[in-house]
């Protein structure tokens, strides 16, 4: 395999790894704030029809952005509303939110598939994207990727850096203590929630307006639940999110290389490796349980008021 | 989730109508009241693609025959257990002919055509009948051998690319046509083969259509159902071939043509045999001389001369003398599959489970 091909093949997996990134990196602001949403699936197919409807009609694809955007944090809403202020299950809130998204999904989107869409384009610099190898490596991708690395590096930065990040946490650890502390919990985690939902709306309008770009029901084809897998397997931490996230797309492209240069290994196996790869790669790195522990927001999941405590 | 979205399911406000009419009790059927026509079909019918050449002979029946028939379709079904419930449902509702598109329909088909002794099934794709239950399935092949011309002619690189569903016959027998089309304008003409698993994933057929530019393939083609191939193709400026429907629309300026299915006629055929109360089951089997496959219009890329080759090797289709699969054909290990002055048997070609010369790589098993 020539150089050439292998920059191929890791621009290929760094433009399939951008919904997962968008997606977990959100759910991981969630997870933080202690609030266990496994609606990430169902939010993301929303915001990527919505999305699709927005471009489709206006054929602006910033503000098409905006409403895959606005149509995930609908939808997380939707969750905050009965789960923090109803305390219902997360879990089971969750849930439901995933099947009525992909549900509701399929309804207003109707009328939509297949519609011909002249997607987002990869930017072009003048200069640095005519490099040789890090022109293709670097530069030569659509603007969501490039935000997807930007919302990297600012929720590392206000996770670990800031001040909103510390207290994010502490609630996510103990609701009591930082209420205790005159921080309003409530309040915390319905903006940790709705980032969430905005963030796996975007996830989704990376699928339908720049990756593929086309709507298709059910086109997110599970990567909400990968995403909330990466972060889980991730240790709760962005750098690993990052990396799982990468190591999902490689893997999911490089089996496609794999068949194209004919290396005899059954298709059907390639095609549940970049499942069992990221999830082994992923177990080794996070196998002390104790570090698990310790990085898991401790109210992960708990329902919280405070007339309860 | 499935009753509710199946329900959501029924598109336009026709079918609702249908849905209250379905309610009628089945005793009160008289000669006058139309034939209850039902189609299920395995993905939505969207605007291009397997479902949506299947819902333009539906189309056709309710224009032939108006107030005669009603018809009802139910798209996404999945394979399987749901299929058999969605059949069964339309058989105890009341229609008298039901079509299933899709070749894991056919044995919850089955199941339903026994217990509905005087309901006509028809099944696309499969390979049984039952005495109620015939099936149907057009010659995709003989397509692309006349699309594997176009490529054969146009590639630079000689090395074609095949985005494909699941390694079974009908995908194979593709296959294998379209690298003997392309071979006999263009020896030196190679395919190279990428298998999603899949029969509708946009993602993944994306993913795969730019693995194979990047491993150099020139001219994409696909037997998956949705259009991405050719929309992905078109973005990175290289030729594709749609199928199932003409994709232009994804692909205005690099689609060089589109392997059509037309099935109007048949279906035309089936509902007339079943309002004459002479419908039989039947075994269907059509290609480009029956009008049930055929190429869409060809890229204006593509010389006048390729044109011609691609008339010429329909017409001889049309009348006997050209087969895609006429002996010698040798498999990729140098073993002949069918012997030189004649052609492949159906029986052979529905089994086909090897690939020929000029395709690379090995089929899974």
């Amino acid at each position: 395999m020539d150089m050439n091909t292998l920059v191929l093949i890791l621009a290929a997996t760094v433009a399939a790894a951008v919904p997962l990134i968008f997606a977990a990196l959100g759910e991981l602001v969630v997870e933080k704030s202690g609030v266990l949403n496994l609606g990430v699936e169902g939010m993301m197919v929303v915001g990527a029809i919505f999305a699709f409807m927005a471009a489709a009609e206006t054929g602006q694809l910033w503000l098409a952005i905006l409403v895959g955007a606005v149509a995930g944090a609908g939808m997380a809403a939707i969750f905050g509303f009965i789960t923090l202020s109803l305390m219902a299950n997360q879990v089971a809130t969750g849930l439901a939110l995933t099947i009525f998204g992909i549900g509701l999904s399929a309804f207003i989107g109707q009328g939509y598939t297949s519609v011909a869409l002249d997607g987002l384009k990869e930017i072009s610099i003048p200069v640095l994207s005519s490099l040789p190898v890090v022109g293709k490596l670097l530069f030569s991708y659509n603007i969501l990727v490039y935000l997807a690395i930007i919302a990297f590096v600012g929720i590392w930065w206000f996770l670990y850096k800031s001040r909103s990040g510390l207290i994010l946490r502490a609630v996510g650890e103990s609701p009591s203590s930082a209420h205790a502390l005159g921080y309003r919990v409530i309040r915390i985690r319905y903006l940790a929630v709705l980032f969430g939902g905005a963030m796996a709306g975007i996830g989704g309008a990376y699928l339908s307006i720049a990756y593929t770009p086309l709507w298709a029901e059910g086109m997110t084809a599970g990567r909400g639940w990968i995403a909330l897998a990466l972060v889980v397997f991730a240790t709760w931490r962005p750098g690993r999110v990052l990396i799982g996230a990468l190591l999902f797309g490689g893997v999911t492209i490089a089996q496609f290389h794999v068949q194209g240069l004919g290396v005899e290994i059954p298709s059907q196996f390639l095609s549940m490796l970049p499942y069992l790869a990221t999830i082994i790669v992923l177990v080794l790195i996070s196998r002390d349980a104790g570090v698990i522990r310790l990085n898991a927001p401790a109210s992960l999941g708990q329902p919280w008021h405070n007339e309860l405590h | 989730m499935t009753k509710y979205s199946l329900a959501l399911r029924f598109k336009t406000l026709m079918s609702s109508l249908l849905l209250a009419s379905s309610m009628v009790v089945a005793g009160s059927v008289s000669a006058d009241d139309p034939l209850k026509i039902g189609f299920v079909h395995v993905s939505p019918i969207g605007d291009a693609g397997w479902t949506y050449q299947h819902d333009l002979g539906r189309k056709a029946i309710e224009e032939k025959f108006g107030d005669k028939i009603q018809v009802k379709y139910i798209e996404s079904v999945p394979e399987g257990a749901e299929a058999e419930r969605v059949i069964r449902d339309l058989a105890s509702s009341g229609n008298k002919l039901i079509f299933g598109t899709s070749f894991g329909f056919m044995n919850p088909m089955v199941k339903v055509a026994k217990a509905f002794p005087d309901t006509y099934f028809e099944h696309a794709t499969g390979y049984k009948t039952e005495a109620n239950m015939g099936n149907y399935n057009a010659r995709f092949y003989e397509g692309r051998y006349l699309s594997g011309i176009v490529a054969g002619s146009m590639t630079k690189s000689n090395t074609l690319g095949y985005v494909a569903a699941f390694p079974i016959p009908e995908v194979v027998m593709g296959i294998n046509a379209y690298i003997r089309g392309a071979q006999s304008v263009n020896p030196k003409a190679e395919v190279k083969v990428v298998w999603i698993n899949a029969w509708f994933d946009p993602g993944r057929e994306r993913e795969a259509t730019v693995a194979l530019i990047d491993q150099g393939a020139d001219i994409i083609t696909h037997h998956t159902d949705s259009t991405a191939v050719v929309s992905a193709a078109e973005e990175k400026g290289k030729y594709s071939i749609g199928y199932n429907s003409d994709m232009s629309k994804y692909g205005p300026k690099y689609q060089l043509t589109a392997v059509t299915h037309h099935w109007e006629q048949f279906y035309i055929d089936q509902v007339q045999q079943a309002l004459d109360k002479t419908w039989k089951p039947t075994a269907i089997w059509g290609g480009v001389k029956e009008g049930m496959i055929g190429l869409s219009a060809l890229n204006a890329a593509v010389p006048k001369e390729v044109a011609d080759k691609v008339e010429q090797a329909k017409a001889d289709m049309i009348a006997g003398k050209l087969h895609p699969f006429a002996g010698p054909v040798l498999d990729q290990d140098g073993k002949e599959r069918v012997a030189a002055g004649s052609n492949i048997t159906d029986e052979d070609l529905s089994k086909m489970d090897y690939y020929v010369q000029g395709v690379q790589g090995k089929l899974p098993k």
